[in-house]
C-alpha cells in the first residue's frame, strides 16, 4: 500500500535488482528484491529445492550452501549479496544422481540419514570440512559440524559417514570435487 | 553402487519431495498467521482494515469468520471448551492463532500482520497444572467448564489399599516432568485449495496420521468427508508424533482458501513451531510405592496432573492414557491406583511426541523404584530383577489390561550388567567417591508399547459413559500391491513415513515373499485419501511399522501370490495344491517342466481374462487391511490393551557431576532392547540412536519454558537447546530378540524405545552421583544452573 512505500528505505527494500551468479556451474541472471533471502531465491526463483530451510534464524544449518567455496547459511543472506558469487548447492555435489560422491555413498552406507531433511546441509558442511581437512579426527568432525542440527539420526552415524569418506583413500574424500 | 536404502539417492542429491517442494496447483497465495502475544487475553476487537488495504493482500480471516464457517473440533469433551482453528473470544496461550492474512506472497503476508490492530484485554494467567487445579484464585480458562480440570479419572486395579497396608516400606516422591517436543527439522506445511465449482477441498500437508483426523477435520469444516482430500508427499522431514497435531491448521488453511477464493500455502516458521505447534505435556505427579523388605513391589499409587495447555486437542488425553496397558512397566505387581487430572493452563497445546506419555510414566515409576532400593539398602539392579515379569509368564496380562506379547526381561538385565561391567563400574565409582568425585550409575527399565489400539482413547470416559457410545477398537494398516502385465510390482503403503525407511523395508520383504528381485518393485509412500487405500489408524505413529505395517505388507504379498498361483494352476491344468512356487516360477510338483513364470501368470490376468480360472477377477490389484485381534475396547473395569506389541528396554548409564559448575557429563550409556525380531540392525540402531538423543534432550537440555506469568521464554533455537554433535555421549546397544507371536515376522516397533527411559535413567544416575550430598533429581531437565543451585544449597545446609 502507498504509505508503506514512500520512504527511501522502502524503495530500496522493494525495488528488484538484477543479479548474476553461478550456481552449480551454471550462470543465472534474475531479478531479486533487496530483502529477498538467498534461501528463498535458490528454492523459489532458481527452483533448486534441495536446499532446505529449518529455522530461518541461522541455527539449524539445513540451508547451508557453498558460497565462494565456503559454507554459508543461505537463510542469513540476501539474494543480492550473491551477485557475482559462485554457489554450490546439494544438487551440485554429484556429477549425476547415478554418480554420487564418496561422501554421499558413505552417508547411505552408514545410514547417516533418516528423513533426509538435514542431509543437504550436512553434506555441504562435510564437503567443506573434507576439502580443508581431508583426514579429520572424530572430534574435528564434531566441532566442524556442530552448527548442523539433525533431529532424526542422533549424529553418530553422520560422524561415521564423514570419517569413512575421509578414510576411504587414506588421504581424504573427494566430496568437494564437484563441477 | 547400491545404496543402503531406496530412499537415499533422491535425498542425497536434493531430489526429495517434501511439502514445500511440491507443485500443487497454479496461483498459490500465501498465509501468515497473527498470534497472541499474551498468555491469556480477551479479544475485544480486531481491525484489519489497514492490512486489507495493502496492495497484494487478498483477505484477513479472524476468529469471528472461523466461528461462522466451522465447528469446534470434536473431542472427548463434547460440548465444552470449544476449540477452533483460530481464537474466537479469548487467547489462551502465547502464540495462539488470532488471524490469518492471505496475500500474493509470503513477504507481503508477513508485512500485513503488522497492520492488524487487535484490542486485547489482558487477563491473569496460570501455567502450573497443579496450581491451576488447587489454587482457588487461579484464573479459569474456559468459563463454560467452570474449572481448569478438563478431565478427571480415577482408576483402580487390584487392591492398592491392601498393598499399602501390608508394605514394609513406602516411598513417595513429588516429580516434575518438563514440556518438550521433538521439533522435527521440517516444520508444518500446508497447501489448501478450495474448488468452488465442485465443493471440494484438497489439502496437501506433511501430516503423518492417524487418519482418524480426516473425519475430525471434515466435521469441523462441515463438509462431506468424501469432498475432503488429504494429500501427503512421499518425504516428510521428521515427525515423531508432532505432525499429528498439524490438523487444526489443515482446517484453518482450508478455511482461508475458501474465504479468500484462492489456493493458500502456509509454511510454519521455527518461532511459530516452538511457541505453538505441539509438545508432550508437562506433568506434576506424586508417585508412591509400597514394597516388602526384600524389595518386592506390592503396589503403586500415582497422582497425575497433565498439562494440555489452553485447549484440549485430540488425541489428548493420550499423554495420560496411551500407556495405560503398560503402567506397571516390566514389573509383576498387580495393585495400582491412578488419580489423573488433565488440566488446562495458559501454555501451548500438547499431543503425541515420541514415546507419548511413556517418558513421563517411567520417570515416575523408575525414580521411586530407585528410592525404594536405596531405602532398603538393596542394589537397584537386584531390586529390579526381583520384580521383573518372568519369561514363562508371556503372553502376560497386566492388571491394567495390557497383553504383553513376548519378552525375556531377565536376559536383558543380564546382558546389560555384563555389557556394562556393572561390578567394575561400581568399583570405579567407589574409588572416584574416595577422591571426592561425584560419579553416579543409574538404571531405568521400561516396556515400549507399539501399535496403539484405537480403543484406548475411550478411557477418557467412564465405563458408564462408554456404554452409551459405540466402541472403538483395532489397529489397522493397509497395503495395496499391483502387478502389471510384465510382472513389475508397485506397492502403495499407507504409513506416511518420516525417515523410518519404510520403502526399503517393504521392498525387501515383498521381494522375498514374491520371489522376485527388489529392482522389480517400486514402493510409493505418501498418501492421497481420494485415490488410495487408507483407514482410521493409517499413518506412522506409535511405532506401528515394524509390527502392523510390515505385517500388512507381507500378508498382502501372500494374497497376490495366492492369486497368481491359482491362475498358474489353471493354466498348467493342475490343482492349486499341486503347484509350488520356486525361484520365480509356478510349477507342478514332481513335474518341474510344467511351469509358468511369475510374470506370465501376471500377464494372463491382464491380457487374457478368458484363460483365468472360473470366478477369478482380471487384473492383479490387491489391498489388504491388517489388524490385531488383540486391539479390543476397554472393559467395564477400565482395563484396556492400549497397544498391541510391547518391547522392553533395560538402560544403564554412568555420569559425573562437576562440583564447581554443576555440569552433568554422561560418560557412557548402555541400552539392551528386546523388540522381537530385528528386521534390519542398521536401521534399528538408527532409530534407537535418534530416540536416545531425543530422550537426552528432554533429560538435559530441552524445555519449552514459560515464566510464571505465562510469557514464553524459548522462542528460537538459541533458547530451545537441541543436542548437537557435541552433546551426544557414547551409546552401546545390545539386542535380545524374543519373537512376537502376534506379528507376521515376529517383529515389533522400536522407534520410540530409548526416548522413554533415558530421562529416568539420567535422573537416577545423577541422583546416585549426588547421593553423598543428599540431593535427588525429581525434576528435569538437569541443567547446570539447576544442579549448581542444588549443590550450593546442600553446601549451605552441611
Ligand atoms: S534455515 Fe538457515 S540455519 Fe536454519
Ligand atoms: S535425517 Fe531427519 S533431520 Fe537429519
Amino acid at each position: 500500500m502507498a504509505e508503506m512505500r514512500t520512504g527511501h528505505l522502502e524503495d530500496a527494500l522493494f525495488e528488484a535488482r538484477e543479479i548474476a551468479c553461478t550456481v552449480n556451474g551454471k550462470l543465472y541472471r534474475a531479478m531479486a528484491e533487496p530483502r529477498r533471502l538467498l534461501s528463498d531465491f535458490i528454492r523459489e526463483d532458481l527452483d533448486l529445492k534441495g536446499t532446505h530451510v529449518g529455522c530461518e534464524h541461522g541455527v539449524c544449518g539445513a540451508c547451508t550452501i557453498l558460497f565462494n567455496g565456503q559454507p554459508a547459511r543461505s537463510c542469513l543472506m540476501f539474494a543480492v549479496q550473491a551477485d557475482g558469487a559462485e554457489i554450490v548447492t546439494v544438487e551440485g555435489l554429484a556429477r549425476s544422481p547415478q554418480q554420487l560422491t564418496r561422501l554421499q555413498e558413505s552417508f547411505s552406507q552408514e545410514h547417516a540419514l533418516q528423513c533426509g531433511y538435514c542431509t543437504p546441509g550436512m553434506l555441504i558442511s562435510a564437503t567443506a570440512l573434507l576439502s580443508e581437512n581431508p583426514s579429520p579426527t572424530d572430534s574435528e568432525v564434531r566441532h566442524a559440524m556442530a552448527g548442523q542440527l539433525c533431529r532424526c539420526t542422533g549424529y553418530e552415524q553422520i560422524v561415521r559417514a564423514v570419517l569413512a569418506a575421509a578414510d576411504s583413500d587414506g588421504k581424504g574424500g573427494e566430496g568437494g570435487n564437484h563441477a | 553402487m547400491d545404496l543402503y536404502r531406496v530412499e537415499d539417492r533422491r535425498l542425497l542429491t536434493g531430489h526429495g519431495t517434501f511439502l514445500d517442494d511440491l507443485s500443487t496447483v497454479p496461483n498459490v497465495h500465501h498465509a501468515a498467521i497473527l498470534r497472541s502475544p499474551y498468555p491469556h487475553a480477551r479479544i475485544r476487537n480486531i481491525d484489519a482494515s489497514k492490512a486489507l488495504a495493502m496492495e497484494g493482500v487478498d483477505a484477513v480471516l479472524t476468529g469471528r469468520d472461523v466461528a461462522k464457517m466451522s465447528r469446534p473440533f470434536a473431542s472427548a469433551l463434547p460440548r465444552q471448551a470449544a476449540y477452533y482453528s483460530l481464537a474466537v473470544d479469548k487467547a489462551r496461550f502465547v502464540g495462539e492463532p488470532i488471524a490469518v492474512v492471505v496475500a500474493k506472497d509470503r513477504y507481503l503476508a508477513e508485512d500485513a500482520l503488522a497492520l492488524i490492530d487487535v484490542d486485547y484485554e489482558q487477563l491473569p494467567a496460570v501455567v502450573d497444572p497443579e496450581q491451576a487445579v488447587i489454587d482457588p484464585d487461579a484464573p479459569i480458562l474456559h468459563e463454560d467448564v467452570g474449572t481448569n480440570v478438563a478431565l478427571h479419572r480415577t482408576l483402580r486395579y487390584g487392591d492398592p489399599e491392601e498393598a499399602f497396608r501390608q508394605a514394609d516400606v513406602v516411598v513417595k516422591r513429588r516429580l516434575r516432568f518438563p514440556k518438550y517436543g521433538s521439533t522435527p527439522l521440517e516444520t508444518f506445511g500446508v497447501v489448501a485449495a478450495w474448488n468452488a465449482a465442485e465443493d471440494t477441498l484438497t489439502i496437501w500437508s506433511n501430516f503423518h496420521g492417524p487418519f482418524s483426523m480426516h473425519p475430525v477435520v471434515a466435521q469441523a469444516l462441515g463438509i462431506p468427508s468424501n469432498k475432503l482430500r488429504f494429500i501427503v508427499p512421499g518425504d516428510i522431514g521428521g515427525g515423531f508424533g508432532i505432525k499429528t497435531s498439524i490438523y487444526p491448521y489443515l482446517a484453518l488453511i482450508g478455511l482461508a482458501s475458501r474465504f479468500s477464493g484462492v489456493p493458500v500455502k502456509w509454511i510454519e516458521d521455527r518461532q511459530e513451531n516452538l511457541m505453538a505447534s505441539s509438545s508432550g505435556t508437562d506433568r506434576v505427579s506424586e508417585v508412591e510405592l509400597a514394597a516388602a523388605n526384600d524389595g518386592t513391589i506390592l503396589g503403586v499409587r500415582m497422582k497425575i496432573y497433565d498439562n494440555v495447555g489452553g485447549y484440549f486437542r485430540p488425541p489428548e488425553p493420550g499423554c495420560t492414557f496411551r500407556p495405560l496397558g503398560n503402567y506397571v512397566g516390566g514389573y509383576s505387581f498387580r495393585n495400582l491406583d491412578v488419580d489423573a487430572y488433565i488440566v488446562f493452563t495458559n501454555k501451548s497445546l500438547t499431543g503425541p511426541n515420541r514415546g507419548y506419555g511413556c517418558p513421563h510414566l517411567y520417570f515416575g515409576l523408575e525414580r521411586v523404584v530407585d528410592e525404594m532400593a536405596h531405602k532398603l539398602g538393596l542394589d537397584p539392579a537386584e531390586v529390579r530383577r526381583r520384580n521383573l515379569i518372568p519369561k514363562a509368564a508371556f503372553p502376560y496380562r497386566t492388571p491394567t489390561g495390557g497383553l504383553y506379547d513376548a519378552g525375556d526381561y531377565e536376559a536383558c538385565l543380564d546382558t546389560l550388567l555384563e555389557t556394562a561391567d556393572y561390578e567394575g563400574l561400581r568399583r570405579m565409582q567407589a574409588d572416584a567417591r574416595q577422591h571426592g568425585r561425584l560419579v553416579g550409575i543409574g538404571f531405568a527399565f521400561g516396556v515400549d508399547p507399539s501399535v496403539s489400539n484405537m480403543g484406548y482413547v475411550d478411557i477418557a470416559a467412564t465405563p458408564e459413559e462408554r456404554k452409551r457410545r459405540r466402541p472403538k477398537s483395532g489397529a489397522t494398516q493397509g497395503t495395496t500391491i499391483q502387478v502389471d502385465d510384465l510382472g513389475k510390482v508397485t506397492v502403495e503403503i499407507s504409513t506416511t513415513p518420516q525417515g523410518q525407511s519404510h520403502e526399503t523395508m517393504v521392498r525387501r520383504h515383498i521381494a522375498q515373499e514374491l520371489g522376485i528381485p527388489e529392482v522389480d518393485i517400486t514402493v510409493i509412500s505418501g498418501m492421497d485419501t481420494a485415490t488410495r487405500s487408507w483407514t482410521i489408524p493409517s499413518g506412522s505413529y506409535s511405532s506401528r511399522f515394524a509390527s502392523i505395517g510390515i505385517s500388512s505388507a507381507v500378508v498382502t504379498a501372500r494374497k497376490v501370490l495366492e492369486k497368481l498361483g491359482r491362475i498358474a494352476a489353471h493354466q498348467l491344468e493342475a490343482d492349486p495344491s499341486d503347484v509350488e512356487y520356486v525361484d520365480g516360477n509356478f510349477r507342478v510338483k514332481g513335474a518341474p517342466e510344467r511351469s509358468l513364470a511369475f510374470r506370465h501368470a501376471a500377464g494372463i490376468a491382464h491380457w487374457d481374462p478368458a484363460s483365468l480360472p472360473p470366478g477369478t477377477d482380471p487384473g492383479i490389484y490387491v489391498t489388504h487391511f491388517h489388524t490385531m485381534p488383540t486391539a479390543l475396547p476397554p472393559d467395564d473395569e477400565d482395563r484396556v490393551n492400549s497397544s498391541n506389541t510391547y518391547g522392553f528396554m533395560a538402560d544403564l548409564c554412568l555420569v559425573e557431576v562437576d562440583r564447581e559448575t554443576g555440569e552433568v557429563e554422561v560418560k557412557k550409556y548402555w541400552g539392551v532392547h528386546d523388540s522381537g525380531v530385528i528386521l534390519d540392525h542398521k536401521i534399528a540402531e538408527g532409530q534407537i540412536q535418534g530416540s536416545f538423543v531425543h530422550g537426552l534432550g528432554g533429560a538435559m537440555y530441552e524445555e519449552m519454558a514459560y515464566d510464571e506469568d505465562g510469557a514464553f521464554l524459548t522462542g528460537t533455537f538459541m533458547d530451545y537447546l537441541c543436542p548437537t554433535f557435541l552433546e551426544v555421549p557414547p551409546l552401546e546397544t545390545r539386542y535380545v530378540e524374543t519373537p512376537s507371536p502376534f506379528t507376521v515376522l515376529g517383529s515389533k516397533g522400536i522407534g520410540e524405545s530409548a526416548t522413554e527411559t533415558v530421562p529416568a535413567c539420567i535422573a537416577n544416575a545423577v541422583t546416585d552421583a549426588l547421593r553423598p550430598l543428599g540431593i535427588e533429581v525429581n525434576e528435569l531437565p538437569v541443567t547446570p544452573t539447576k544442579v549448581w543451585n542444588w549443590l550450593q544449597q546442600a553446601q549451605s545446609e552441611a
